[in-house]
């Protein structure tokens, strides 16, 4: 375990010192501490390496990430793991607004509460908040899974593509060209895979699947007036 | 892009600190707004009406002030002054009189905040160097609400700058851009507001004093201006009592929030409250789109 102290070293040197073990093949561990909400942290990083982060973060926490797996003891601010590529970043606390927005792949996972526009246009990440999830969340969302133990605010999935909403909880409200769909074993068995990978205590029994009515993919004749 | 701090204390023996921990709390919220930065501070009520007053010729306007407005409104006047402000304490029933007075004894004088309790000091500049000239750190007081300016719609001028007050120990402060306050501004004048600046939140500080001096309670006012309001907001909302947050229903604009026995503290980001007491064991937490909060002593 080798520790980063972000009362003496700069955020660059930092980002600097974990970008730079790409290509190690032996997997290290490393720890930050005093990280006291600041951006960018654990960013950009392309290594199968270990990172702690111990408290709170601010904006873009572990960033386009690749192959890392990155924890943070705390609550992380606005756009943690945007577009992600690969690798696991697990929040202990509560994420705010647009959580893995545009992530490729990978899994992140949120022990608390989401905020607003969770997984935005996701094109391929997994993400599994074991709390709420705010308004406008999955927007033009294209594919990937997100899963919901808790309750979704108000217009999920609107716009959808071919993302798969999982929710345990209530729906506030469904956003345009978003419906529920029949939960088929193909799509328990997806379930099961990431709530166990999530470290989630829920079966996949007890959500509903929300998904696009397609509505919207091609323009409609019909709504030619409307332009 | 502004950043917004607040700090409202419930422990009475953290007052002495008010000051230190809110100039932090603002400096650490420069990258946010590096043009202006203000602070609306809330103490103990004297009995006296203060009204904090702002000349770009201090030295000049504030010379002889107490004893001019003094004699005009046939009353007690004392001034305290800091840097570019003073406070005018005087007999709360003089207070529309110096008002009044004052237009004609100091043409160039502006009138910051007028209240039992509200003191509002806010300059263009860096906000480490606006808190250094206002000795804000050394302030005390049960509440008080930052704001760092990030200027999008108006100038970057002192009257521009946030805490906007347009009622008394009213003030408020705003992270984001409304879209219809010119035609709000254009109805509050009908009804009798007047108006210092072109800037959009002087037009929602006015928009809820104007409702406040209705009758309406704060919490309602801030409700009935999620209908009324179009834009991007996070408010801050002082009063003599207390401090209320609302946000938009979009609510792009980031806020957080943290309470502990001893305070609630509000921050545009997490970063803004590390360094207040007990943070690790406080409470944090977003507050949520279109919903009003609001904490009274």
């Amino acid at each position: 375990m080798q520790t980063i102290d972000l009362a003496t070293t700069t955020l660059r040197d930092l980002n600097a010192t974990l970008q730079a073990t790409k290509g190690q093949t032996n997997a290290t561990a490393w720890e930050i501490v005093n990280p006291k909400g600041s951006h960018a942290l654990a960013v950009g990083l392309d290594a199968p390496i270990e990172v702690t982060v111990k408290g709170s973060t601010g904006y873009y926490t572990a960033g386009m990430n690749k192959q890392a797996t990155v924890t943070v003891k705390g609550s992380a601010g606005p756009g943690v793991a945007e577009n992600m590529m690969s690798g696991t970043v697990i929040i202990e606390g509560d994420a705010s607004q647009y959580a893995g927005a545009t992530g490729n792949g990978g899994l992140l996972v949120i022990k608390g509460n989401a905020s607003s526009r969770c997984g935005i246009s996701m094109k391929g990440i997994n993400i599994v908040v074991h709390g709420n999830i705010g308004h406008m969340s999955a927007f033009m969302a294209q594919s990937g899974n997100l899963v919901v133990l808790g309750d979704a605010g108000d217009a999920l999935g609107d716009s959808l593509y071919e993302a798969r909403l999982f929710v345990r909880g209530s729906v506030k409200s469904l956003g345009a060209d978003c419906i529920e769909k029949e939960m088929r074993p193909e799509h328990i068995a997806i379930l099961q895979d990431l709530l166990a990978q999530a470290g989630a205590d829920a079966k996949p029994e007890e959500f509903k699947r929300y998904g696009s009515a397609r509505k919207l993919y091609n323009f409609n004749i019909d709504n030619a007036s409307a332009y | 892009m502004c950043g917004i701090v607040g700090l409202f204390l419930k422990d009475r023996s953290l007052e002495p600190e008010l000051g230190r921990l809110l100039t932090d709390m603002l400096i650490t919220m420069t990258d946010r707004g590096p043009d202006s930065a203000g602070i609306a501070v809330y103490g103990d009520d004297t009995g006296l009406v203060k009204l904090t007053v702002q000349s770009a010729f201090a030295e000049r306007d504030f010379a002889t002030l107490a004893e001019d407005l003094g004699g005009a409104i046939g009353g007690p006047v004392s001034l305290s002054r800091k840097d570019t402000h003073a406070i005018l304490s005087l007999p709360s029933d003089k207070s529309a009189a110096a008002r009044a007075a004052l237009t004609g004894l100091r043409p160039d004088l502006r009138v910051m905040s007028a209240g039992d309790s509200i003191e509002i000091y806010k300059e263009t500049g860096l906000p480490k160097d606006v808190a250094a000239r206002f000795g804000v750190s050394q302030m005390s007081g049960r509440h008080g609400i930052g704001h760092t300016r990030m200027a999008t719609e108006s100038a970057v001028t002192t009257m521009g700058a946030h805490p906007f007050s347009t009622g008394m120990d009213q003030c408020l402060v705003h992270n984001g851009s409304l879209s219809n306050h010119n035609s709000l501004r254009r109805e509050l004048i009908r009804e009798g507001m007047t108006f210092e600046t072109q800037n959009d939140t002087e037009v929602a500080a006015a928009w809820l004093s104007h409702k406040l001096a209705q009758g309406v309670e704060l919490g309602d006012a801030l409700r009935a201006g999620l209908d009324v309001l179009d834009g991007f907001y996070t408010f801050v909302v002082g009063t003599k009592d207390g401090f209320g947050v609302v946000r938009d229903p979009i609510a792009c604009k980031p806020a957080v929030m943290a309470e502990t026995d001893q305070y609630v503290a509000f921050g545009s980001e997490y970063r803004a409250l590390v360094n207040l007491p007990g943070i690790e064991d406080a409470r944090v937490w977003e507050p949520e789109p279109a919903t009003v909060y609001f904490w009274k002593h």
